[in-house]
């Protein structure tokens, strides 16, 4: 994997709470049998009419999306299925970061293993983020710290080790197998208590 | 003094958190399908690595397999053609890989949530983790079982442990005895109602206290199935007599000697008296109705008798309704049913199958409407058609399948035409998901029978 330090873009907002990963890719795109591809068929009942054409409406047809890497949503965003095609899906499409006061579990670690950064903000932030669609913001993964073209900076949580692995394009996979030995000897001792 | 998920994390620990690593946590049962496995299987053959413990690896099929006869067994070809190629690739990748497989026309196939409990490979105090969010389902043996993404299903091939943040826990407490009529789906509804569909979010729950306690294996299924629901990882119930005599006798449970030390073992496996939990609600499962959901989400639910809240001016909310095709103050009694599904990794075992038959023996589907009745696995549909459900059902009007996910997730030929009215005992009423403009409506099997009868939504009690 690149490393990731700094994500500098304009932003889309999906303002929407509860977002689920079957909005952001629906099961029916699921057959697929590799990573790619996916991004055209990000959001595409949102995004798409019943006729195949792309939805005016919608935030992501809009002109200003153009280039966008940073979107942001409302509460909750990535609820669901656990389907990584939905980190996979944004990211074809071109984002590098999500940013929503709240954003699920599963969806969250599925992001940072692909490079996707989860930033989570507190309420004001993130109000004056959905009333602003297109804002330029700066994310410094570094300092874990985002801020918006007022000025303002906020900085936002990270698991460290997650954090650790994209500033320096590590595959975490690597540290796992790294601890083999310990896995190992984990086998033989749980074995020997009969679990 | 312990929680449940605390002796069951402890013990799995193969290297504790730290500030800078997350903990290396053990997986005991690895469950794969179709849909999420292919790209890790992909990785590993580009690392050229193998799957480290292919005999703790179980695989089977059923989010794109089609539940149709004629495609399982007829040798009508699968009419999704990435469905097929799917089907296929898992069988390649096993056969590589050495990971046994249930496939199409084995006996043993379901979903694959209702076969590992089935076949006795799920049992208290593993960790059990497969790359579905329902995975939260084995819970109810007493295991800490949770979904997981693709690139962590590779982690789990590659060396049979993940990379963990230990989650908080969140006791939920419910007093008291459901009544006839309230089922266990309705219990979990309430309490999605209750916490939110975020609310557990970063914690594993734990259901405790007398109302789970008088939950039959299956019930519990029902209810650890949706903790997702509730934005929780994982939910748990600590292991009793209910679940050691579901478990004794299977064929993957410990036999003969090793049983009775095996449950010895998962005596132990309950929150010590006084353990701290970091959040917790109270239920009483006494004043729970026949729940159902109005919105697009699970958190969008009501007892059946009630009204849609008025407009709250929130606009997520009024969107939802607008898709729903609801209004704001509309009862939820006597609106139009189109299709009724009964089945799923929430409410396809053979108790809710017995619930549904309870309610169509001797009576007929509405005009009208279509109801699909689906197994969660083949064994299950032996033991249907064995207890005679199957021939209720039939006379009854209802399209009786093979198992598989189905129309709880439009991706396998099964799906809810733009518009319709899905009534349905599945997990999930997100937008789209039972197929493009289906509007689902999630309830229990009791409901789903009722409703399907009377062509209307209906209360469940009416016909018991």
């Amino acid at each position: 994997m690149e490393p990731l330090t700094h994500v500098r873009s304009t932003t889309v907002v999906i303002a929407s709470s509860n977002i689920d990963t079957d909005q952001i890719i629906p099961a029916r795109f699921l057959t697929t049998t590799t990573k790619e591809g996916l991004g055209s068929q990000l959001f595409a009942d949102w995004r798409y009419l019943a006729d195949g054409s792309a939805n005016p409406d919608f935030a992501l047809n809009r002109p200003e999306a153009r280039g966008a890497q940073v979107l942001v949503a409302g509460r909750n965003f990535g609820c669901g299925s656990s389907r990584e095609h939905a980190p996979w899906a944004l990211l074809d499409f071109g984002f590098r970061a999500v940013i929503s006061t709240e954003i699920a579990d599963i969806f969250r670690g599925n992001s940072l293993k692909n490079g996707l950064l989860p930033i989570v903000v507190d309420d004001a932030t993130s109000a004056w983020l959905l009333d602003h669609p297109g804002a330029q913001v700066d994310i410094d993964l570094g300092a874990a710290r985002l801020t918006l073209p007022t000025g303002a900076s906020v900085c936002f949580p990270i698991e460290t080790f997650a954090r650790h692995c994209l500033l320096n394009g590590i595959d975490e996979l690597g540290y796992l197998r790294s601890r083999l030995a310990d896995i190992e000897r984990h086998e033989t001792t749980r074995s020997a208590a009969a679990t | 003094m312990r929680t449940l998920f605390d002796k069951v994390w402890t013990a799995h620990e193969v290297v504790a958190e730290t500030a800078d690593t997350p903990a290396v946590l053990y997986i005991d049962l690895h469950l794969i399908h179709e849909v999420t496995s292919p790209q890790a299987f992909s990785v590993l053959k580009a690392l050229k690595l193998p799957v480290r413990r292919p005999d703790r690896t179980l695989a089977t099929m059923d989010h794109s397999t089609p539940t149709s006869t004629d495609q399982v067994f007829g040798g009508v070809p699968i009419k999704v053609d990435a469905a097929a190629r799917q089907v296929r690739q898992l069988e390649q990748n096993a056969a590589e890989f050495g990971i046994e497989l249930f496939g199409m026309r084995d006996a043993r196939r379901g979903i694959v949530h209702v076969i590992s409990p089935e076949l006795g490979a799920t049992q208290p105090g593993m960790t059990i983790v497969c790359g579905d969010s329902h995975t939260s389902t084995h819970g109810a043996f007493g295991a800490l079982a949770f979904g997981i993404g693709t690139t962590e299903v590779g982690h789990v091939f590659a060396t049979q442990a993940l990379l963990q943040r230990k989650p908080k826990t969140y006791a939920v407490n419910v007093e008291g005895r459901l009544r006839p009529g309230v089922s266990a789906k309705d219990l979990i509804l309430a309490i999605i109602g209750k916490i939110g569909v975020s609310g557990g979010t970063g914690h594993v729950l734990e259901y405790r206290g007398p109302a789970i306690r008088g939950l039959s294996m299956d019930e519990r299924m029902t209810v650890c199935n949706m903790s997702i629901e509730a934005g929780a990882r994982a939910g748990m119930i600590a292991p009793d007599e209910t679940t050691f005599a579901y478990l004794k006798g299977r064929p993957r449970a410990p036999q003969g000697a090793d049983w009775d030390a095996a449950v010895a073992r998962w005596r132990t496996l309950v929150s010590d008296p006084g353990a701290v939990f970091d959040a917790s609600v109270d239920l009483d499962a006494s004043l729970v109705e026949p729940m159902i959901t109005y919105g697009t989400n699970p958190g969008m639910v009501l007892p059946i008798g009630a009204s849609i809240p008025a407009g709250t001016g929130d606009e997520v909310f009024d969107k939802a309704l607008r898709y729903m095709g609801f209004h704001g103050g509309d009862a939820m009694l006597g609106k139009r049913v189109d299709v009724v599904f009964i089945g799923s990794c929430t409410n396809g075992r053979l108790a809710d199958l017995k619930a549904a038959a309870h309610i169509l023996r001797g009576r007929k589907v509405a005009a009208g409407v279509r109801l699909l009745i689906v197994p969660g696995s083949q064994e299950i549909k032996r033991e249907a058609e064995a207890a005679g459900y199957a021939e209720i059902f039939k006379a009854a009007g209802a399209d009786w399948r093979e198992s598989g996910c189905s129309m709880c997730l439009g991706m396998n030929g099964d799906t809810v035409a733009a518009g319709q009215y899905s009534i349905s005992t599945s997990n999930r009423n997100f937008e789209g998901r039972q197929g493009v403009g289906a509007r689902t409506l999630l309830v229990s099997p009791f409901t789903a029978a009722a409703s399907a009868v009377a062509g209307r939504i209906t209360d469940p009690r009416e016909f018991l």
